[in-house]
């Protein structure tokens, strides 16, 4: 018997009952991957997806301003590669200073691979598969320039660099929505895929901030902010998320003064960026539970203030310990956003079920919903490996054999 | 003159605003300072757009009859009965559905999280791929996909779906079970129609799927991190002393992997019962869609609201007294 069939034996059919197993676990898996195949293959009719391609990526947003959206996903593009690049192009102990490890081929050719695939499977206009083509081009370039001469640059121009996001963020904002002498937007155009990345990362953003006072304000010695925070967060915790939206949507007209409450997805993006707040807290709050009290009396003595022991000594610490935890409540505010179709608003979800109100396309709600479930997979599975990777590279080990190196 | 007593001369002391005895004081000041304008603020705001519409706080409406039908309810209920007992029905349905689930996604958690340490590296494989499958997609769009893909597309009649005592159509899920006069009765088919002695509605079943599989898999996680955190010497000690793998986990492993299963699945209890109200997007009427309905009706916004947070707040209460009871039942007791 070769070694193959000797482990397969002693793994899969060890015992009768766990032969059995095995046979009807092979057979389970089998026989749902042909399915799945046969009727992703010949059954399925992706038309439903095709024909509607620019309402799940946009939803109704005018068509001659959809330019500013594709100025934007290059932007972004471009920014991603070359931080990409920079991210490598400093040698580390685990990788002898390649240009493309192996992990970065390895994405850049999954990356390709759906970027050429994808607009031809959409059956997209030739224009608008050539711009993919291009903007798959530009990840590349951008990556393998910056990875190629980012040594080169001088320090504070590499320090500056991550300004560019919080920078491509507000220029988005102003490509969005309109102003500055671009034709307005308003709000209930934007649809799909825009507006769940759209709210997602607006209250991913925000909630940040909010989550780390409030967990400190939990743990505050002054007896006020510790019970604000504490009220606050079993209140919104307490409470499911569809209950907050409608309290967003028929109730906060009442608590601010005529006309001052904002458009409809704007208190829906401020109701999920309260709501993660709470959540988030609780995840930066176990992370603060797991310093060490000596570090804050050590930076006390060495004569550091509040403010400078928390910035420099606690948070730092704290956030790396609640970084897999604060990722996790990420990805669940990016799930959560596909209840803002219950309340009307065509996020990917709402676009989905309005598409499936078409007649022209009845019955072929598996074909809609599979897609989606795939596409949030993709975008919380790369999620998650992302938390994972900044863990190791956060890792106090790796950190230090990776500076200790001349 | 020594530094401690230069700091006790009134001449040297720091200004008031860095006096550390001052400054707690001078924070929660401020605090409370903006707590009360932002309170007064929106109270104030309240208080006036509801008296501009006539519409302070009232409960009256609630005697009012509801004039809506309710599909299925635990309890009776019919259109012209008040609205309370409308939202008492739709109360009674989420906590049906919150303990099936409860029950359902223990079993479901409980197994996958213990065939996570299975010596078969197929079953292992297994339950990796369902745990990161259900985590990675929304539930919304779970329970949409079991309700609308799944069991939306059943047959009925004669081509539905049948195994001894449970019958799976498009119409309802049947189970065999006590009929009249108490004997045994097994779902038929009277007229092209099925009928037996237990019915539950597809919008039921598609919730239970969805919620069950979805909560399944967090409960899995905490089990499978409660077993992982039992040092491995109590295995390699049970094994030793020729128990098997089954009666090394019931009798060593999970009595200890219990004292950290237990605060986990509060929490996914907890999370279980809220997501319950995503049963509006199947149409099975929990509280959240009688009190949508209800507020659409009578458009008392602040006193559903009330109600609502009420409903929830305590079911949460609930959740979390039984599990703390529970958690220092399994905790270790000193000598």
């Amino acid at each position: 018997m070769t070694p193959l069939l000797r482990r397969l034996r002693s793994d899969l059919f060890a015992t009768p009952a766990d032969g059995a197993l095995s046979l009807g676990l092979i057979a389970l898996i089998t026989a749902a991957a042909v399915g799945l195949l046969r009727w992703a293959a010949q059954k399925a009719q992706w038309a439903v997806i095709q024909a509607n391609s620019t309402l799940f990526a946009v939803g109704r947003y005018p068509q001659d301003q959809q330019w500013r959206l594709w100025l934007l996903t290059a932007l972004l593009t471009a920014a991603t590669g070359i931080t990409w690049g920079l991210l490598r192009s400093h040698p580390r102990a685990d990788r002898d200073g390649l240009l493309w490890p192996r992990n970065d081929r390895l994405v850049l050719g999954l990356l390709a691979a759906v970027g050429l695939w994808l607009p031809w499977a959409l059956r997209l206009a030739p224009a608008l598969q050539t711009r993919w083509w291009l903007l798959a081009a530009l990840l590349a370039a951008s990556r393998w320039l910056a990875g190629r001469f980012g040594t080169q640059l001088s320090r504070p121009m590499l320090r500056l660099f991550p300004l560019v996001w919080p920078l491509i963020y507000l220029i988005g904002m102003v490509l969005i929505s309109g102003g500055l002498g671009l034709m307005p937007v308003s709000p209930s155009q934007w649809g799909g895929l825009l507006l769940t990345m759209l709210t997602a990362s607006f209250a991913i953003l925000l909630c940040f901030p909010l989550g780390v006072l409030l967990a400190l304000g939990r743990r505050s010695d002054l007896p006020l902010l510790r019970w604000t925070s504490v009220i606050y967060i079993e209140f919104i915790r307490g409470a499911p998320l569809i209950t907050l939206l409608f309290l967003g949507q028929n109730i906060l007209g009442f608590l601010l003064p005529g006309g001052l409450a904002p458009d409809r997805i704007w208190r829906a993006a401020w109701v999920l960026t309260f709501f993660a707040a709470a959540y988030l807290a609780e995840a930066v709050r176990s992370g603060l539970a797991s310093v060490p009290k000596g570090q804050v009396e050590a930076a006390r003595s060495l004569g550091l203030s509040y403010p400078q022991t928390l910035a420099r000594v606690v948070l730092p610490q704290a956030l790396r310990v609640a970084l897999p935890a604060m990722v996790g409540q990420f990805i669940s505010l990016l799930q959560d956003t596909t209840l803002l179709s219950l309340i009307g608003l065509l996020e990917l979800l709402g676009v989905a079920r309005t598409v499936m109100a078409n007649p022209a396309f009845l019955g072929h709600n598996a074909e809609v919903y599979l897609t989606l479930a795939l596409l949030f997979w993709s975008c919380c599975a790369a999620l998650g490996l992302g938390s994972r990777a900044l863990e190791q590279r956060l890792d106090p080990q790796t950190l230090s054999s990776s500076s200790s190196r001349p | 003159m020594p530094e401690s007593q230069a700091l006790l001369d009134p001449a040297h002391r720091p200004p008031w605003w860095r006096d550390r005895r001052v400054i707690p004081w001078l924070v929660q000041g401020v605090v409370a300072l903006v707590l009360l304008v932002l309170i007064a603020f929106l109270l104030g705001n309240l208080i006036h757009n509801l008296t501009t519409r006539g519409m302070l706080l009232s409960w009256r409406w609630l005697g009012e009859p509801a004039g809506f039908d309710i599909s299925e309810t635990a309890v009776p209920f019919s259109a012209e009965m008040p609205y309370w007992r409308g939202l008492a029905a739709g109360l009674a349905n989420t906590l049906r559905a919150v303990l099936t689930g409860l029950v359902g996604a223990t079993l479901l958690g409980t197994l996958a999280g213990m065939a996570s340490f299975s010596r078969n590296p197929l079953l292992r494989g297994f339950t990796r791929a369902y745990v990161e499958t259900i985590r990675n997609i929304p539930l919304l769009l779970q329970l949409i996909f079991w309700y609308f893909v799944v069991f939306l597309s059943l047959p009925n009649g004669t081509a539905a779906l049948q195994i001894p005592g449970v019958v799976l159509a498009k119409s309802g899920l049947y189970l065999a079970g006590f009929g009249q006069g108490l004997h045994w009765s097994l779902p038929q088919l009277v007229n092209g129609v099925w009928q037996a002695p237990l019915r539950l509605s597809v919008e039921f079943a598609a919730l239970m799927s969805g919620l069950i599989i979805y909560s399944g898999a967090f409960i899995a996680e905490v089990v499978r991190g409660g077993i992982a955190s039992v040092p491995k010497g109590q295995w390699e000690a049970a094994t030793s002393l020729g128990m098997g793998w089954f009666a090394t986990l019931r009798h060593v492993v999970l009595p200890q992997a219990l004292r950290v299963i237990v605060p986990g699945l509060n929490t996914q209890y907890i999370s279980l019962a809220k997501n319950s109200s995503l049963a509006v997007a199947v149409g099975f009427t929990d509280l959240y869609s009688v009190a949508e309905t209800t507020l659409n009706q009578t458009g008392r916004a602040l006193e559903v609201y009330l109600l609502l947070l009420g409903a929830y707040l305590a079911m949460d209460l609930v959740i979390s007294l039984v599990m703390n009871g529970l958690n220092r039942f399994v905790q270790i007791r000193e000598r």
